[in-house]
């Protein structure tokens, strides 16, 4: 518990305000964090599927793409040299899942995307944000001011009550589709929401000016429907979602179509589309596309109790033979009241269905393939 | 009742002792969510991993405190797991073993010193 108290962390403009709720801080990709409140990690994780939890995603970096011309179709089409994404396609006041690629066809980052009328918007993770940054000033300058957002925290509200409860503050909000973005003001204080999250269920991104995010998230917390909701049920939250965590699910060694996130590749920008290829790792990524990849992310369901962590070695038989895969993430699911996990294994292996065993402590567990997510999402389409 | 630096609880009753996990560990690991018991039966030597438990964090041992045999456990655990963050110094025990030795119960901790290293 006092690591976190070492030299070298940075606190997100709610430092304070995790503490006086008794959080319990960890470091995480630099930063000072709650990994879990009072509630607990269990109670925390169902109290954000019944009602509605407030995170602090402040570590996340923000980033504005302004377009040195003026014309935002122009930061637009910059930015399609980095992402495998339809950004040029992407309407005024709508957002979209994007990937960073690599040379490779690898993963750098995966990031959010919003199209905000005058420049682009983008979220990317704390861990890849001076990475991702740099990655961008290399290649953008020509077209964008690549700006790092200071000052401004970041806030998620997520769960069926999100809505009712951030419109209480914010008027209007209820009316956003999922991965709408807007410009909402609370007196002279100037939200950027976006309707969105990683949790799985109907809820909000909120970018609020540093010095009124604590009094933000004590108007929202003050309603008895809310509750703060550390790091550790949002990795839950995210992985019954079936979503990716950087570093775990994807990393520079995983393409888009290993990691089963070809959807975000739009046919704009695949073979026979108007803009094709023209990002890193186009010829793999493309081949793959139409081929196939060798191996894929799917889900796991170990038949157990036990869980299946992360780096858990997967292997075709019972006994013998060499591993055929690994498990990425993995944990309990407290909404789906079992053991799920995530990992990689040969394209022949991936059929929903499919056994196969992990090892765990010396001992191989039986674990079936499975369709993702294992909990299906309640976004407001 | 006497208390392990691996924050393990040891009550004698006659020629067994019973052994748990104290209210502090089951706060520090957080919510259980999976435990796996050793057999009645398992001859047992001082220091070796009998337990696992899985909170929803991570995976922790408990390792035998004693020496000797098990006698019998708690397989109430295994369908609620929970039981450990709500009662860890009750009905959540995880076995009972009947030591080498009674003596060697000596040498852990009571539980003023147990309070004391916990701060």
């Amino acid at each position: 518990m006092t690591e976190a108290a070492d030299a070298g962390l940075r606190r997100t403009p709610l430092h304070g305000l995790h503490l006086r709720l008794g959080a319990r801080m960890v470091p995480f990709a630099g930063w000072e964090m709650p990994v879990q409140y009072g509630l607990g990690v269990l109670k925390e994780h169902l109290h954000t599927r019944a009602a509605a939890g407030l995170f602090d995603v402040s570590h996340m970096g923000q980033v504005i793409l302004r377009p040195r011309s003026g014309r935002i179709a122009d930061a637009a089409a910059a930015l399609e040299r980095l992402v495998p994404v339809d950004v040029l396609g992407l309407p005024e006041g709508r957002q979209r899942y994007a990937l960073f690629t690599a040379d490779s066809g690898g993963i750098l980052d995966d990031l959010m995307v919003a199209n905000r009328g005058d420049h682009l918007f983008v979220v990317v993770n704390a861990a890849r944000a001076e990475a991702d940054i740099l990655h961008m000033r290399t290649h953008l300058s020509d077209a964008c001011e690549v700006e790092p957002v200071s000052g401004r925290a970041l806030l998620a509200l997520q769960g069926p009550a999100a809505a009712a409860a951030l419109a209480s503050v914010a008027h209007g909000v209820d009316t956003m589709r999922f991965m709408d973005v807007g410009v909402f003001h609370v007196g002279d204080c100037e939200l950027w929401v976006s309707r969105s999250g990683y949790t799985g269920e109907d809820g909000y991104e909120i970018s609020v000016p540093a010095d009124r995010a604590v009094g933000l998230a004590g108007v929202l917390l003050a309603r008895p429907e809310v509750e703060a909701i550390g790091l550790g049920a949002r990795d839950s939250l995210r992985l019954e979602a079936g979503l990716c965590l950087y570093g775990s699910d994807i990393d520079e060694t995983t393409t888009p179509v290993e990691a089963d996130l070809a959807w975000a590749i739009q046919k704009v920008r695949r073979a026979g589309g108007a803009r094709a290829g023209g990002f890193p790792g186009a010829a793999r990524i493309l081949h793959e596309l139409a081929e196939g990849a060798a191996r894929r992310r799917v889900g796991l369901l170990p038949e157990g109790r036990a869980p299946m962590r992360g780096d858990t070695p997967l292997y075709a038989a019972e006994a013998g033979g060499e591993p055929v895969g690994r498990v990425t993430s993995g944990g309990f699911g407290p909404s789906v009241d079992r053991p799920i996990a995530m990992g990689y294994v040969p394209a022949a292996l991936a059929a929903a269905g499919t056994r196969l065993w992990g090892e765990v402590r010396g001992r191989r567990l039986p674990v079936t393939v499975c369709d993702l997510p294992f909990r299906q999402p309640t976004y407001k389409r | 009742m006497k208390f392990t630096e691996e924050h393990e609880w040891l009550k004698p009753e006659g020629e067994l002792v019973t052994v748990g996990i104290t209210k502090h560990a089951a706060e520090q690991l957080g919510d259980i969510v999976f435990v796996e018991l050793p057999e009645a039966g398992r001859s047992v030597s001082k220091g070796e991993e009998v337990v696992v438990i899985e909170s929803v964090k991570a995976a922790s041992d408990i390792l035998a405190p004693l020496d000797g045999e098990i006698v019998e456990v708690n397989s109430a655990l295994a369908d609620s797991p929970g039981l450990v963050n709500e009662d860890p110094m009750g009905a959540a025990w995880f076995f009972r073993m009947r030591p080498a030795s009674m003596a060697d119960l000596d040498g852990y901790m009571d539980e003023a010193a147990y309070n004391a290293m916990i701060g």
